[in-house]
């Protein structure tokens, strides 16, 4: 009989902690799928700091370091320097990356370490029980915004990858979505460019991946993914923000 | 022949970091610490290492984190309010029971407090660098000699019982030269790491995790007494420390560092005067020599405790003479450095009232 469907040799065979509806399994499974079809798993080190992928070094199947809140991007940095060879990922959320580890992230990013960091945005603190992240959208209800996110008190959010685009060191930073089939085979795509830019020694790349908290979000999953695209899509619009090679590409 | 340089105690520090093998420094500029940077910063690309300068003290612990999750020897280095930020990582380090080496040149605090050295952070690193049930290995140089030997010792010691080790110098230390020897190391036998994260393919194929995270509160426990059944084998045989004219001491100065240089000459001049002083330097704080301290406490009439803060390391000294002779204490602090003549005066005055 042919095998239509398997599941990917980086992914460990034990049920993962995340909730019903919640997009972070696709996400490990597309990260998974590329480490596997680069045929690298063997000199990958993955690190996930805090955050609902902190217990990521259970699923992937290669070495992996949990990493302090905010930390991996430096943690990653310490690996890829002594282990150049060594294919390193970040696997972080958007208090982690966008908050508490703002800069560890800005300055890998600058440095243009040659790393290839997955960023979960789901506009809140999952973990925790759905407080405000530094994502959270103006007038979002959360636990620590339970008025709405006000500009004037809390600030407006932070878009990441058009922050980091202005960094030279930037290789990629694309914005993607799993909200659809078509969206997971774009958001595999980009995630496989991010690893193969670090295999030919680009520098940075980062893919945030727009994601679905239904459990704080108090949405059922389906209701989850359309206000993903009713609400997350217009403020985090999905795209490539740099990408060197098309650049090189276009001239 | 072993060949003796004139160096900065910092400088040896950075050097003898690189005759142990220690390829990886990730630091932060802060004074007085900043040459052992600038020396790695010239040094290694000669060598074929790196020394890479981070955005913060933060992030030069979790860049020395990553690193020696790979099984690369690596250190880093800071000062005083440095050596708080990085607190955070050294606990992840210990919890994940990662070697390393962490260099403290000491200033004076609290808060960015001033530039001149000090001995106020016995505390933290004995008791308070990072949250948790945890210790450092704590050696503490008197002499640009040891800046180096005790680098490289604490490298080995290290790897040896799996946990960070600090060096504790201060800003005398490390603007002061020296000759130095750098021949003169001893080497351990060392255990192989079998537990790095440096991808599969360079371990045997099997996957290893570095974390500090266990929900189960019955496996967190266990992890914490099995790393506490290796601080209980250092502190059987790792004790480290200096005796000075105390075999018929009566009264027994205790200081480290800096400070137990000042005592020794405050002690020759306390001897020409008929008051027989003498001196226990330890040289690891962290195992503290309690056990030689409290033998002396059968003999010595009494114990002072020099230091260059307000009084923190008098608290183990206390515990290891447990009640049997009385401990005094005298220190400057603030970046003052004691001088021979106040030492030596304030030996007297115990003196006079024992």
């Amino acid at each position: 009989m042919k095998t239509v469907f398997d599941r990917p040799e980086a992914l460990s065979d034990v049920p993962l902690h995340y909730c019903p509806g919640c997009t972070h399994g696709i996400v490990h499974r597309l990260v998974a799928e590329t480490i596997d079809e680069l045929g690298v798993l063997d000199s990958t080190v993955g690190i996930a700091p805090v955050g609902c992928s902190v217990f990521a070094y259970n699923y992937f199947n290669c070495d992996m370091i949990e990493a302090a809140h905010g930390r991996a991007p430096a943690v990653a940095t310490g690996v890829k320097r002594t282990h150049p060879d060594a294919v390193v990922f970040t696997y972080q959320g958007d208090g982690d990356l966008a908050a508490i580890g703002t800069a560890e992230t800005v300055h890998a990013a600058t440095r243009g370490e040659n790393i290839t960091v997955i960023f979960i945005n789901n506009c809140i603190y999952g973990m925790t029980g759905g407080q405000m992240a530094p994502t959270t959208l103006p007038g979002q209800v959360t636990t620590t915004s339970p008025y709405g996110r006000a500009r004037k008190i809390q600030g407006s959010p932070i878009r990441v990858c058009e922050m980091l685009s202005t960094l030279d060191g930037v290789a990629l930073a694309a914005r993607v979505s799993v909200d659809s089939p078509k969206n997971v085979m774009n958001a595999k795509k980009m995630i496989k460019k991010a690893f193969q830019n670090q295999l030919d020694g680009k520098g940075f790349s980062i893919v945030e991946v727009l994601s679905t908290c239904p459990t704080n979000w108090g949405l059922s999953p389906k209701d989850a993914l359309q206000w993903l695209r009713d609400n997350m899509m217009p403020y985090y619009p999905l795209g490539t923000y740099k990408d060197t090679e098309a650049v090189k590409d276009g001239e | 022949m072993a060949k003796k340089v004139l160096m900065k105690g910092n400088e040896a520090i950075a050097e003898a970091a690189i005759s142990a093998g220690c390829l990886h420094f990730f630091g932060y500029p802060i004074t007085p610490q900043t040459e052992i940077s600038e020396y790695m910063a010239k040094r290694m690309p000669k060598v074929g290492g790196l020394c890479l300068q981070a955005e913060s003290e933060v992030a030069a612990i979790n860049m020395l984190m990553g690193a020696v999750s790979t099984g690369a020897r690596a250190m880093t280095s800071s000062s005083s309010p440095g050596i708080a930020l990085k607190s955070e990582g050294i606990s992840y380090i210990a919890g994940c029971d990662l070697p390393c080496l962490i260099v403290n040149v000491q200033r004076g605090g609290p808060g960015l407090g001033g530039i001149q050295p000090s001995q106020a952070d016995y505390y933290q690193a004995t008791r308070g660098v990072g949250h948790g049930d945890l210790r450092l290995i704590v050696l503490a140089p008197s002499s640009v000699q040891e800046m180096a030997s005790l680098t490289a010792e604490a490298f080995d010691l290290a790897d040896q019982y799996r946990m960070p080790a600090m060096l504790l110098a201060d800003g005398a230390l490390g603007q002061m030269m020296e000759p130095v020897d750098f021949s003169a190391f001893e080497k351990r036998e060392l255990p192989e790491k079998t537990w790095v994260t440096n991808g599969m393919k360079n371990h045997g194929g099997k996957k290893n995790i570095v974390n500090s995270l266990y929900i189960d509160p019955n496996v967190l426990e266990n992890s914490v007494r099995e790393r506490f059944e290796r601080y209980a084998l250092l502190e059987e045989n790792e004790v480290k420390y200096e005796e000075y004219l105390t075999d018929d001491a009566d009264i027994v100065i205790v200081a480290y560092g800096i400070t137990a240089r000042i005592a020794k000459s405050a002690i020759i001049e306390l001897r020409k005067n008929g008051i027989k002083a003498g001196l226990l330097r330890p040289i690891t704080l962290w195992p503290f020599p309690k056990k030689i301290l409290g033998k002396l406490a059968d003999k010595a009439k009494a114990f002072v405790s020099v230091e260059m803060s307000m009084g923190q390391m008098v608290d183990d000294v206390r515990l290891a003479v447990n009640g049997k002779k009385p401990v005094y204490f005298y220190g400057r602090t603030g970046g003052i450095i004691p001088s021979v003549e106040e030492v030596a005066a304030e030996i007297t005055k115990i003196s006079e009232a024992l």
